[in-house]
């Protein structure tokens, strides 16, 4: 199946395991991703702060290059960008957007000969694992079940709300059902939507740090051997902050990996495969799994 | 004992186009259905540390408290978590609604000094202009060098522990198109001045 593929800037820096695995869970799943060609920053939360409308046209130039590349969906592995392409992409379709506003919009994209019609839905990899791929199609892929590993799934805010395209706002249970689906002990997480911090991390710290420790912490508590992150921001403030958390709030180590490192291990993948030895705080046990030999071939994809 | 201070705000101190015109920007459109029923601030993460809670901002911004909406604190420290937007019984988007506030507050050049959340969005931009993509790290280091820059050091243990993994890229990532993407964020501009 195939897919327009919009990485965003941030599993091209600090993420980059996520972008690893990702790429490799998508090939195993049968899904053929295609860069988007020459795609810039979408804007994240930063730009909406500059400007609504060129914060809109930025986004639209990825949507009218994919959609010069057909009409196939566009995924990203980032809830920022998800967000971001998401409310651009509604712009063209009303969507309580004002005809004045997407008339702006079309005529900023065609003083770069460009234009768009809003063909191609941007949307989340989770989303499209889940409910384009399907559960039953990620576990025909399963050779090395996660048992016995407990993982609490965290969703972040961007990739649930104001979209609600998987299951809920506060309470999804997407990833929950997609981690069973891999064998793994999934962990009751109340605090699986709740905000991380964002970028607030990096600008107003101790605010920031907070938000991540009562997440750390509650997912420690409930027993979790690995928190199991969607989101590559939600990802570095719950992973690359931990020493200044537990010098702010003593605590610390706990573990936490990409969504789709978790399924690479899964499907047979090894721990460099899935760039899982560069993971700031890595679980031991998924290193363990990752680590072994005992490697049944997966079915081939058609 | 806990000291009452009351400021009593009048007439004069009050921008009463304010309001309206913040309804105009992008999703902010239902501004006035707002029954001040405190929702968005009870689930908001980040009231606890406002001074001025969402269900307030809403409030100010009609009644067209501009300045002491744009010189708060406040409106920097919501998140775009959107908690309070999918809860509002009045269909509300509050986090565009702070958006538009931020907005304003860069243009007038109102934002405390040295403070990183404006600074943070002004960086970005002009990265976002040279450049067409952003690198997390240099914004980072541009940000703490123009606000405090004795964060530089305290951030460069994890810097090097990234760099260790092959997770901090140093050069600048250019797109092809920068040219085209500046003829789109100028055409916008254009389009602004004339429209207004």
């Amino acid at each position: 199946m195939k897919f327009h593929y919009y990485p965003g800037c941030s599993v091209r820096g600090a993420n980059s395991p996520f972008e690893e695995s990702f790429l490799a869970v998508c090939k195993a799943l049968g899904m053929d991703m295609q860069e988007i060609e020459d795609w810039n920053c979408c804007g994240a939360t930063a730009y909406m702060a500059i400007d609504e409308k060129k914060a809109l046209a930025l986004a639209a130039r990825n949507l009218a290059i994919a959609e010069k590349m057909g009409d196939e969906d566009i995924v990203t592995p980032c809830g920022g960008c998800y967000l971001v392409l998401k409310k651009s992409h509604d712009c063209f379709h009303g969507n309580g957007h004002s005809a004045k506003r997407r008339e702006i919009i079309k005529k900023a994209l065609s003083a770069a000969d460009l234009s768009y019609k809003g063909s191609n839905r941007p949307r989340h990899i989770l989303d499209v694992v889940v409910n384009t791929m399907g559960l039953q199609a990620v576990k025909d892929r399963v050779v090395r079940p996660l048992e016995g590993i407990k993982v609490a799934p965290y969703y972040g805010c961007q990739i649930v709300r104001p979209h609600n395209e998987l299951d809920g706002v506060f309470y999804p249970m997407a990833l929950d059902h997609l981690l069973e689906a891999l064998g793994a002990e999934v962990v009751d997480f109340p605090m699986k939507a709740r905000c991380c911090g964002g970028s607030l991390t990096g600008t107003v710290g101790k605010i920031g740090l907070e938000l991540s420790q009562i997440l750390l912490t509650e997912a420690k508590r409930r027993g979790a051997d690995v928190i199991a992150t969607a989101c590559p921001l939600c990802h570095f403030n719950l992973s690359s902050y931990q020493d200044q958390v537990s010098k702010e709030f003593g605590g610390g180590g706990m573990p936490t990996a990409y969504f789709t490192q978790l399924m690479g291990v899964a499907f047979g993948m090894s721990v460099t495969e899935m760039g899982l030895q560069k993971n700031l705080v890595t679980c031991d046990k998924l290193m363990k799994l990752g680590a072994s030999t005992a490697k049944a071939q997966p079915a081939e994809v058609n | 004992m806990k000291k009452i201070t009351r400021q009593v705000k009048y007439e004069d101190d009050l921008e009463l186009g304010f309001g309206a015109e913040i309804s105009e920007k992008l999703g902010c459109e239902n501004l006035d259905r707002c029954i001040q029923c405190g929702t968005c601030s009870g689930v908001c993460p980040m009231s606890v540390y406002m001074d001025l809670t969402p269900r307030r901002m809403i409030n100010m911004t009609r009644a067209g408290l501009k300045d002491d909406l744009l010189d708060s604190y406040s409106i920097w420290l919501c998140s775009s978590c959107y908690a309070c937007t999918v809860q509002c019984p009045r269909e509300i988007k509050i986090t565009d609604i702070i958006y538009a506030l931020k907005q304003k507050a860069i243009q007038e050049g109102r934002h405390p000094k040295r403070f990183p959340i404006p600074v943070l969005a002004t960086e970005f931009h002009r990265m976002v202009r040279n450049h067409g993509r952003i690198n997390e790290g240099l914004l980072a280091a541009k940000m703490f060098a123009k606000t405090d820059p004795r964060k530089l050091i305290s951030n460069a243990k994890l810097g090097l522990a990234l760099m260790k993994r092959g997770r901090f890229v140093l050069g600048h990532e250019n797109i092809k198109g920068r040219e085209e993407l500046r003829k789109i964020l100028d055409a916008v501009d254009g389009e602004q001045e004339a429209t207004r």
